[in-house]
């Protein structure tokens, strides 16, 4: 078998075993240097994918078969540079946070670096078997991150919550496999795609399908599967909370992505209102749950769930346009979101509770981490020149079309708008706590780290280069969906 | 670089360097940006001078792509017609202006120099985009700079509610606006949102009548929450009153037209079903503009409430025109827009210095200012003057042409509640200025001083005089803007009979 094609996946394989290992040698504290060599290495196996062609070849084929386990395609290409660049920035954070560490600083590191080869895997997961084996290895790795501060109450529930919570998305996950398996007779998606038009009346089959993508809908956090994220993001330490946030939510929309649109296209069109009203409701219980929310991480949790839903709109387009739009909004909310995570774990060095308080005065403490706030915020809540903007854009552009064949997608809209406009009023809290939120208990100007640094600046960059010059980008994502085919939303066909 | 990218970007550019300067250099940054603004105003005199009537439709254009992907195509696309000139033109003295009164900001200097400039570099970059999404885009830089000024540098105990109302109204109405622009784009089948080519591409295959149905509310009233329409208007008054002076002349000066110009140039010419159905709709919330802001206006005791009441009243004269659909209402709305940026921004600079000042807004405990500040309330009543739509400044020549276009096509209550608009106007103007400037001085007023020296004076002189050159030669707008408007009154009713009536006759002295 071709095993320059998982080159990748070894080397950060390798680098995970490496911290492990060098951990032995090196002296307690100097250990964090570690963090260090860890996001070098990444970002250098970051730089080594840029080169990789674009074109479809399998890895674990069977003997005589022209596909296999693992693609190795322009989608695939795109969520694995997607991975490498968060886990870069989110070692950086964790270098930062890694002081309120009592012991394990170097485990933290690689299995920030195992849970990156489990979303590694994700990307070019093209069989039911590799998906699964990927997200366990995700699940497992985030229990132990999000429970790693063991002194802490908050941190152990998180860990417990997810746990819980994820062996019972596993459970359902891995009983839809094996129904799709006995009606399919493969885990292929290519193959089981070749069978739709039997399939798509095998009642079974659909069962199946459904509790895999209420597996799915367990990772991305969309209604009703979502309960587990506000408590497991307020809980965890900062870094966890956000290679969660991005990373995990973007494996689950890669798959979901490639399950709905490479291996049942047809069936799926036929699901555009389901999906629909899951968007909906995604939206619409993130927005009003952030509303009243006083802890920054709690808050994230929420609007993650409210940013579920939006990705969950450019899904329920059934387009390649829909899917364009999700590619472009993950990357933007890499950024965004990555900005605000490392702002606000260089205030947790300082202080223990993340309220939303401990933000008082961040304008004049240290203006960049109010600027990068303030830009992510914005982001978030679209407005432009932010990369939020043209993300919210491309995902509406795929929606408003639909919504003269079939009215529902008229109702998406509606629900997007009130959502936009709700967030406006939590995330716009968010900067006024920064400007004017009432006189801070400590006005001591906030040292930033060269790394700190270094990551806002790619960050901050990222969120204006997304918002500011679009086609960049959209060059990229816009073939990368290429290997998908939605087939259209049923409504939408009867109209062309 | 063509004219119109150099005037937009100049103040993007000056914001810039601003960032790079460190904060405690108050008098360098503020030296920078009063610089950027100067050179800005003076580009947009230059470009509005220049802009030839007789010339082509679209004048000092410059294109680059923006995206091109085979499902989006976007083009930074800039330029001008005679309605842009002209609100380029009254933006960059607004903008000029704003940056000069801000000279007295202490707290966070270089913060709110950097906001402003982005504000005003938004607000050009609306006026100057011949690209529908790119006046979004433009349009809604304005929007975190706005919060921001609002919280940290605003006053009174409600700027925290006047923050989030209208940050959240502006994005409700900016979204549902845009969810109209993404429907023009299906719609329309030009591939682009470019505003020359959709127009090109209506000519020949004009939007189906199902799909204006629903384009065309969404610019309306999306649009019109930007403006102020009744019944969105309820962010206004209490935001401006909350907002520090220079926001507040942006705001109700400038960026509150944006809504009005893009109704007018990409609503109306489009999508005439849309304008046959909804103009008589418009007409009639406009009288709530009209009365029902008015008289709110009437029992107004802060000055900043009550102008922006009135401001709100006045953008009533604005829709009224554009509802008329005629080429004389249309010409009497642009010319409303102009004169009103202008006496928006005046008002608020005044209301501003008196602020500062007095120390309050509260017009019951000034009085017999006059004594004090014979500049600053002559300035006043001129402009309080101007307000009620007396002869000799452009408000009257706007509103006596909205008037005229009106009757014509308006049911004669509509003319009847906009004439009786203008008496409101008139009461609770002259009652401001009798509350503000004669009678007894009070006796804790007796430290205010006139506004000194000339720089001083500058901003003032900028906008009254703007005021009165446009009224004593509306023509140097109405020439200007006539061949646009021409094409839009006939985009807009392809069917009846033509309107073409010498408007030059009635606007120009």
């Amino acid at each position: 078998m071709n095993y320059s094609l998982i080159s990748v996946e070894i080397l950060v394989a390798l680098l995970g075993l490496g911290v492990l290992l060098a951990d032995l040698w090196m002296p307690p504290e100097r250990r964090r240097m570690l963090g260090w060599a860890a996001a070098c290495g990444v970002a250098v196996i970051f730089v080594i994918g840029l080169t990789d062609a674009a074109e479809a070849s399998y890895a674990f084929t069977a003997p005589g078969a022209k596909t296999g386990m693992y693609v190795q395609d322009s989608l695939s290409v795109f969520f694995r540079q997607f991975f490498l660049l968060a886990a870069v920035l989110v070692l950086l954070m964790a270098v930062e946070y890694s002081g309120r560490f009592a012991t394990g600083i170097s485990e933290f590191y690689s299995l920030i670096l195992f849970a990156l080869l489990g979303m590694l895997f994700c990307a070019s997961a093209n069989d039911f078997v590799l998906m699964f084996v990927a997200l366990e290895l995700i699940t497992i790795t985030f229990v132990v991150l999000n429970s790693f501060q063991r002194n802490r109450v908050a941190s152990i529930e998180a860990g417990l919550k997810y746990l819980i919570l994820g062996a019972v998305a596993s459970a359902f996950m891995v009983f839809g496999i094996a129904l799709v398996f006995g009606t399919a007779g493969t885990t292929n998606f290519n193959e089981i795609s070749l069978q739709q038009g039997s399939l798509e009346v095998n009642r079974l089959f659909l069962l199946g399908m459904a509790m895999v993508l209420a597996g799915l809908g367990f990772k991305i956090a969309a209604v009703p599967f979502q309960v587990w994220a506000p408590d497991v993001y307020q809980g965890s330490p900062a870094p966890a909370t956000a290679f969660l946030a991005v990373g995990s939510k973007a494996a689950g929309m890669v798959l979901l992505l490639r399950v709905l649109f490479a291996a049942i296209p047809e069936i799926a069109a036929r699901w555009h209102h389901l999906l629909g009203v899951m968007a909906v409701l995604t939206i619409l219980y993130g927005s009003l749950c952030a509303i009243p929310q006083r802890s920054i991480k709690r808050l994230m949790g929420y609007s993650s769930i409210a940013n579920a839903g939006f990705l969950l709109l450019g899904i329920a387009a059934m387009s390649k346009a829909g899917a364009t739009g999700v590619l472009y909004y993950l990357a933007g909310y890499l950024f965004t979101v990555l900005a605000a995570f490392t702002v606000l774990c260089v205030i947790l060095a300082r202080t223990e509770s993340d309220d939303i308080s401990c933000l008082s005065g961040l304008g004049k403490r240290s203006p960049l981490l109010a600027a990068a706030l303030t830009l992510s915020m914005a982001s978030l809540a679209g407005i432009p020149p932010m990369a939020g903007f043209i993300g919210k854009f491309l995902l509406l552009k795929s929606i408003v079309p639909l919504g003269a064949v079939d009215p529902f997608y008229y109702g998406l809209l509606v629900v997007a708008v009130i959502g936009v406009v709700i967030s406006i009023y939590y995330y716009f809290g968010l900067i006024r706590a920064v400007y004017w939120g009432g006189p801070a208990a400590d006005m001591t100007p906030l040292p930033t780290s060269w790394g700190v640094r270094g990551a806002l600046a790619i960050c901050i960059l990222g969120i204006l280069w997304l918002g500011i010059l679009p086609d960049t980008l959209m060059q990229i994502s816009t073939p990368a969906v290429e290997t998908l085919r939605p087939a259209g939303s049923a409504a939408a066909l009867v109209g062309r | 670089m063509t004219l119109t990218s150099s005037l937009l970007l100049t103040p993007l550019a000056t914001a810039l360097l601003v960032l790079l300067v460190p904060g405690n250099y108050r008098f360098v940054i503020r030296s920078l940006s009063l610089l950027g603004g100067l050179v800005t105003a003076i580009l947009g005199v230059v470009l509005f001078f220049r802009f030839d009537p007789a010339g082509a439709p679209y004048q000092f254009e410059s294109v680059v792509n923006w995206i091109s992907s085979p499902t989006l195509r976007v083009q930074y696309h800039v330029g001008v017609d005679g309605i842009g000139a002209a609100m380029l033109l009254v933006t960059a003295l607004v903008g000029f202006s704003a940056l000069a009164v801000s000279w007295e900001i202490e707290r966070q200097t270089k913060l709110f120099h950097v906001l402003l400039l982005v504000m005003i570099g938004g607000a050009l970059g609306a006026f100057a985009s011949l690209d529908l999404f790119f006046f979004y885009f433009f349009n809604e830089l304005a929007l975190v700079p706005t919060f921001i000024m609002i919280g940290v540098w605003g006053t009174g105990e409600n700027r925290n509610r006047a923050a989030f109302k209208i940050t959240m109204y502006l994005t409700a109405g900016a979204m549902v606006g845009l969810i109209g622009l993404i429907g023009l784009y299906g719609a329309a089948g030009a591939g682009s949102l470019d505003l020359v080519e959709l127009q090109k591409q209506v000519a020949l295959k004009p939007i189906s009548p199902a799909a204006q149905a629903f384009i065309f509310p969404c610019l309306l009233f999306g649009f019109g929450t930007l403006v102020g329409l009744w019944p969105f208007h309820t962010w206004a008054p209490q935001g401006y009153a909350s907002a520090p002076t220079a926001t507040a002349m942006m705001h109700a000066g400038i960026l509150k037209k944006a809504g009005l110009f893009v109704i007018l140039r990409a609503a109306l010419p489009l999508m005439p079903e849309g304008v046959r159905f909804w103009m008589p709709i418009l007409a009639v919330l406009c009288v709530g503009n009209l009365l029902h802001c008015g008289f709110v206006a009437l029992r107004q005791k802060d000055l900043n409430l009550l102008i922006g009441n009135s401001s709100l009243a006045h953008m009533g004269f604005a829709f009224l025109g554009i509802a008329s659909v005629s080429v004389i209402g249309l010409t009497g709305a642009v010319l409303v827009m102009v004169s009103h940026a202008l006496l928006a921004a005046l008002s608020f600079a005044l209301s501003g210095w008196l602020r500062i000042q007095t120390g309050t807004t509260d017009m019951v405990r000034m009085g017999g200012l006059l004594q004090r500040m014979p500049f600053i309330g002559s300035v006043m009543v001129l402009c309080f003057m101007a307000g009620c739509g007396v002869p000799g400044f452009a408000n009257f020549a706007g509103e006596l042409s909205v008037l005229f276009g009106a009757w014509k096509t308006m049911p004669w209550l509509v003319v009847a509640a906009a004439w009786g608009g203008l008496v409101i106007g008139g009461v609770y103007m002259l009652r401001a200025l009798r509350l503000v400037l004669h009678g007894d001085l009070k006796s804790d007023m007796k430290g205010v001083i006139d506004a000194p020296g000339m720089w001083r004076r500058l901003p003032f002189v900028i906008l009254a005089g703007g005021l009165l050159l446009f009224g004593i030669f509306p023509r140097l707008v109405t020439t200007r803007i006539q061949p646009s408007i021409q094409r839009i009154a006939e985009a807009a009713r392809p069917v009846g009979p033509s309107e073409a009536s010498p408007t030059t006759a009635l606007v120009v002295p």
